[in-house]
């Protein structure tokens, strides 16, 4: 299982990957294994606010229904439309063609309690 | 070992649109002995329905044929053991069902004037009454048509209840263990949801709930037993802390079967639950519904239940309408009354000590299943459970085995799998519930059974994999039926 270290992570198995005053966010790699095969996803509309914790979106799989939590605040500069009609690459390539959110971020302060690759890798192992 | 459903022949059927031979009729009925009038003479344009295009042309036996064979490739409580955790699938009795198809009761209409439905009401009354007895609430209202229905009726009265005060209250705590659709009911009834998670031996803890009650929290729904199937040991003291705050305290009582006639929730600090009638009152469930939700509450919220509440006045009963408080009606009539006549006669039959003993047989048989499995399954929690219990996949991931196929193994072997994957806290849960209607030796066989398939997940995993081969339909592409689902034959 893959973790780049160049992303940050969240306790409910979010990336957010940070240039400029832009964040892309996406689900981990633990999460799409553990979910299974994703069959849907609803994300919010472009032009829309996210709010740091808060649910932005729903994944389901086969075995499970989800909410996304948005690792920061800010409003939504894209939405990644093309994994809305094949919900199959966030199993297939979590960290690249599957992201789901670009945020403008409001607050960058939002992102400092984030965990690094190998604090996360810790969390999932001591989760499990 | 001779497993259950191994042989028999299942009729091939295909869809009842290509049966269809243009002209052919089921039924010719007698040719009139009144003048013709064609229905576009007597009925305005605009009111009559267009033809139905492609009705299917059936002859009667092939249109009973049909629906018989299909009914043959079901599973039912009346087929196998059915053990799927948090629904309460047990036996319906028969008796039941002759109560509800006696004329008086089955051929009432929902218009007919109250005095000539006193009988109905009366049993209506009465229900509500037994219900109220066995759960401690002051009211019952028996309109909702379901358990998430009975769900979003008790929020409701909540959030009236809050609104008529002046001090709207906006969130409702919820513990990680409770029923799938509490967050949905309540954020249908306007709610936000404030998740709290459950501590490490699967219950609420009461420095949790105090952490996170304010003022502004409506109420803490919680289900109890919970979704582990262990009883909320703190909830006396929880409800406690939600009530000093002003708020209530709802308990999803889908799992009423543990402590039925045992314990009334009332005394525990309860103030609102819904009652599934299909699952602990022995009415139809699953497939053969429809079920019935109904909610009792507190009298504090008795002024805010939906309209007609029925009422005695000496000796008639009466539905009374003039209710200003009123979240208003639920469900068209009066609820699913045929329903109600099932679970009025369950209760009857059963009685106060008969509900107790059917509780108490639920719990030694979940209890039995755990004991006797546990070395071949994980278990989520090692501790004495109530109705039901879990275990995981955790012993078979190592031979690539899963939660999924060890279900579809055990359709092989003619039983319904357990709920799997539920609840979301316990990763790859397998949640068994027996109920009490179950013999010794069904529950043996079914152990035996889990134990085999336990041993060939290490020696042939292959064989869960493929599962299930004896079925007339094999192992389905779910992943391929919820991205493309194919929603009309033609």
């Amino acid at each position: 299982m893959e973790f780049p270290k160049d992303l940050k992570y969240t306790k409910e198995h979010e990336w957010v990957k940070v240039e400029g005053n832009i964040a892309t966010v996406g689900i981990t790699d633990y999460a799409q294994d553990s979910l299974g095969d994703v069959v849907y996803v609803e994300l919010p509309q472009e032009g829309g606010s996210v709010t740091k914790n808060e649910p932005f979106g729903v994944v389901e799989s086969v075995k499970a229904v989800s909410d996304l939590y948005s690792p920061i605040s800010g409003s939504v500069a894209e939405v990644n439309d093309a994994i809305i009609d094949s919900p199959e690459v966030i199993n297939e390539d979590p960290y690249g063609d599957a992201w789901m959110i670009k945020v403008e971020v409001g607050n960058p302060g939002d992102l400092s309690d984030l965990m690094s690759a190998d604090e996360y890798q810790k969390f999932i192992e001591e989760e499990k | 070992m001779e497993a259950n459903g191994t042989k028999g022949l299942l009729m091939e059927e295909g869809l009842i649109f290509e049966k269809s031979s243009k002209g052919r009729t089921g039924v010719e009925p007698a040719s009139f002995d009144v003048p013709e009038a064609s229905a576009e003479a007597l009925i305005p344009k605009n009111l009559l329905r267009d033809d139905i295009e492609g009705f299917p042309d059936v002859a009667e036996i092939d249109a009973v044929r049909h629906y018989t064979r299909l009914s043959q490739w079901n599973f039912g409580v009346d087929t196998g053991f059915y053990p799927l955790g948090s629904c309460t699938m047990k036996y319906n009795p028969k008796v039941n069902e002759d109560m509800a198809r006696l004329p008086g009761l089955s051929m009432l209409h929902p218009y007919q004037p109250e005095e000539l439905s006193q009988g109905a009401l009366k049993l209506m009354y009465e229900l509500e009454g037994f219900l109220a007895e066995i759960s401690g609430m002051d009211a019952i209202t028996l309109q909702p048509s379901a358990g998430a229905h009975g769900e979003l009726c008790g929020l409701l009265l909540i959030s009236d209840y809050f609104k008529s005060k002046g001090k709207p209250r906006t969130k409702i705590i919820i513990p990680d263990t409770a029923h799938g659709t509490n967050p949905a009911s309540s954020h249908l009834a306007g709610f936000k949801v404030v998740p709290v998670k459950s501590e490490g031996k699967g219950v609420l803890s009461v420095e949790a709930v105090k952490a996170i009650m304010d003022t502004d929290t409506a109420a803490l729904m919680l289900t109890n037993p919970n979704t582990i199937g262990l009883f909320e040991s703190n909830i006396k003291e929880i409800a406690e802390i939600v009530h000093k705050k002003g708020g209530f305290v709802y308990c999803d009582g889908a799992n009423l079967n543990a402590i039925m006639g045992i314990m009334k929730l009332g005394d525990l600090g309860v103030d609102v639950v819904q009652f599934n009638l299909h699952k602990t009152f022995s009415t139809p469930h699953g497939g053969g519904g429809p079920g019935s939700g109904p909610v009792g509450v507190r009298k504090a919220l008795e002024p805010f239940l939906p309209i007609p509440r029925i009422k005695k006045a000496g000796k008639k009963f009466k539905l009374d309408y003039n209710r200003p408080k009123s979240i208003g009606r639920m469900k068209s009539f009066y609820g699913n009354f045929s329903i109600m006549v099932r679970a009025y006669t369950y209760i009857r039959r059963m009685g106060g000590e008969g509900l107790k003993r059917a509780s108490e047989a639920a719990i030694l048989n979940a209890n039995y299943i755990k004991e006797k499995l546990k070395d071949s399954y994980a278990l989520a929690y090692d501790q004495p459970c109530m109705h039901e219990c879990v275990f995981s996949d955790r012993l078979q991931l190592g031979s690539g085995v899963a939660t999924m196929d060890i279900a579809k193994r055990l359709i092989d072997y003619g039983y319904h799998p357990p709920t799997v994957y539920f609840p979301l806290v316990v990763p790859g849960a397998i949640m068994i519930e027996p109920t009490e209607t179950e013999t010794l030796e069904t529950l043996d066989k079914f152990i035996e059974v889990m134990k085999l398939i336990a041993d060939e997940a290490k020696a042939t995993p292959q064989v869960l994999k493929d599962a299930p081969t004896k079925t007339k339909v094999q192992r389905v592409d779910e992943v391929r039926a919820a991205r493309e689902p194919i929603l009309r034959w033609k």
